[in-house]
């Protein structure tokens, strides 16, 4: 399934949902829009190309694109592939934009829902990562 | 190495036909043990390819190889994708335009090097590397394409009594053992498929 803008604000760090799962997926973005409204650019994708479970790399490079924020962008996965896959789009983003991405090491939802508030308050991105981060430690 | 267009069409149509074909057993195979979708998708990615074959047949070996993991990439989805494609775009990326036996088998240990990375499993995991290591060690010996053939379809078998440390496999630990991976097994069907085609037709 194609990935989703949720609305924007450039300025903080985007946060970017993959799961195998559209239903996760998108679950996981209302809860961070509960908590951020707005002000946080946000984009999930959750499925294959053809809408079943997977993920894929298309799909993910979009989603990265509609939550893109110069501050950079926080990407949150479920299994495997999503980290694989997420790996494969952030390199193909060229070496300039890619420092600006990260692949949490955190819990899909509450690592999503934690670094939005984080970067809410106009965090930058390291930090934004690391409280994502401390839900695993 | 000596591949012109004729041969990378062919080798295209060729792998294409051969996932098509197992394309029911790698999905029943990655239903053991994973999310059974290893069948559909890789028939996807050669699909994808092969809708490409023409403009990719075009370019020079190396550029090919290169174009053909960017496809891979883009269409296969899973963890596959990103594993079949690092291959290929690591290989495309090393290779000179005219590679001889000794290019192609360093350039092939450096981009198994990087499937591995990718993956970050190695020998024993229970992955399609369990293929690609002794396929490399014979390709680095200068083995006959049969050879690498035979090498490869064992080595395929020989993950069945693995356990699996990468992947969802791993997650269901003693029972992943008894159960060939999918992943090896694709490999050792387009390895066997390039080595029989160039058994027939180049010199490797």
């Amino acid at each position: 399934m194609t990935a989703r803008e949720q609305g924007s604000s450039a300025a903080n760090v985007g946060i970017v949902i993959v799961s195998h799962s559209p239903l996760v997926a998108q679950g996981a973005a209302d809860m961070v829009r509960q908590m951020v409204g707005d002000c946080v650019p946000l984009a999930w994708t959750g499925g294959n190309a053809e809408g079943g479970l997977g993920t894929y790399v298309r799909g993910i490079s979009a989603a990265i694109e509609k939550a893109w924020s110069e501050a950079g962008v926080a990407i949150f996965v479920d299994l495997g592939g999503a980290e694989t896959n997420s790996e494969m789009a952030v390199e193909l983003l060229g070496p300039a934009r890619a420092a600006k991405v990260a692949i949490c090491n955190a819990p899909l939802v509450e690592g999503a829902v934690v670094a939005a508030a984080e970067a809410s308050g106009g965090s930058a991105l390291a930090r934004v990562v690391a409280t994502a981060e401390e839900l695993s430690s | 190495m000596q591949l012109d267009a004729a041969d990378l069409t062919a080798l295209i149509a060729l792998c294409r036909a051969e996932i098509d074909r197992h394309c029911e057993h790698l999905s029943v195979l990655d239903s053991a043990i994973g999310d059974g979708d290893h069948g559909a998708n890789m028939r996807r990615g050669l699909d994808a390819v092969y809708a490409e074959r023409d403009s990719i047949a075009a370019l020079p070996l190396p550029a090919a190889l290169e174009k053909i993991g960017l496809v891979l990439v883009m269409s296969i989805g899973g963890a596959a994708g990103p594993l079949y494609g690092t291959l290929l775009m690591e290989l495309g990326r090393g290779l000179p335009d005219a590679p001889d036996a000794a290019d192609f088998a360093a350039t092939l240990g450096r981009a198994v090097e990087a499937v591995a990375r990718r993956g970050r499993s190695g020998p024993g995991d229970k992955t399609l590397l369990d293929v690609l290591y002794p396929v490399q060690a014979e390709v680095a010996g200068h083995a006959a394409p049969a050879r690498i053939a035979e090498c490869a379809q064992s080595a395929a078998r020989a993950t069945e009594m693995m356990l699996a440390r990468r992947g969802r496999a791993s997650y269901l630990g003693e029972r992943s053992v008894g159960h060939e991976d999918p992943g090896a097994s694709s490999c050792a069907l387009l390895t066997t498929t390039i080595c029989l085609y160039l058994k027939e037709h180049a010199a490797p």
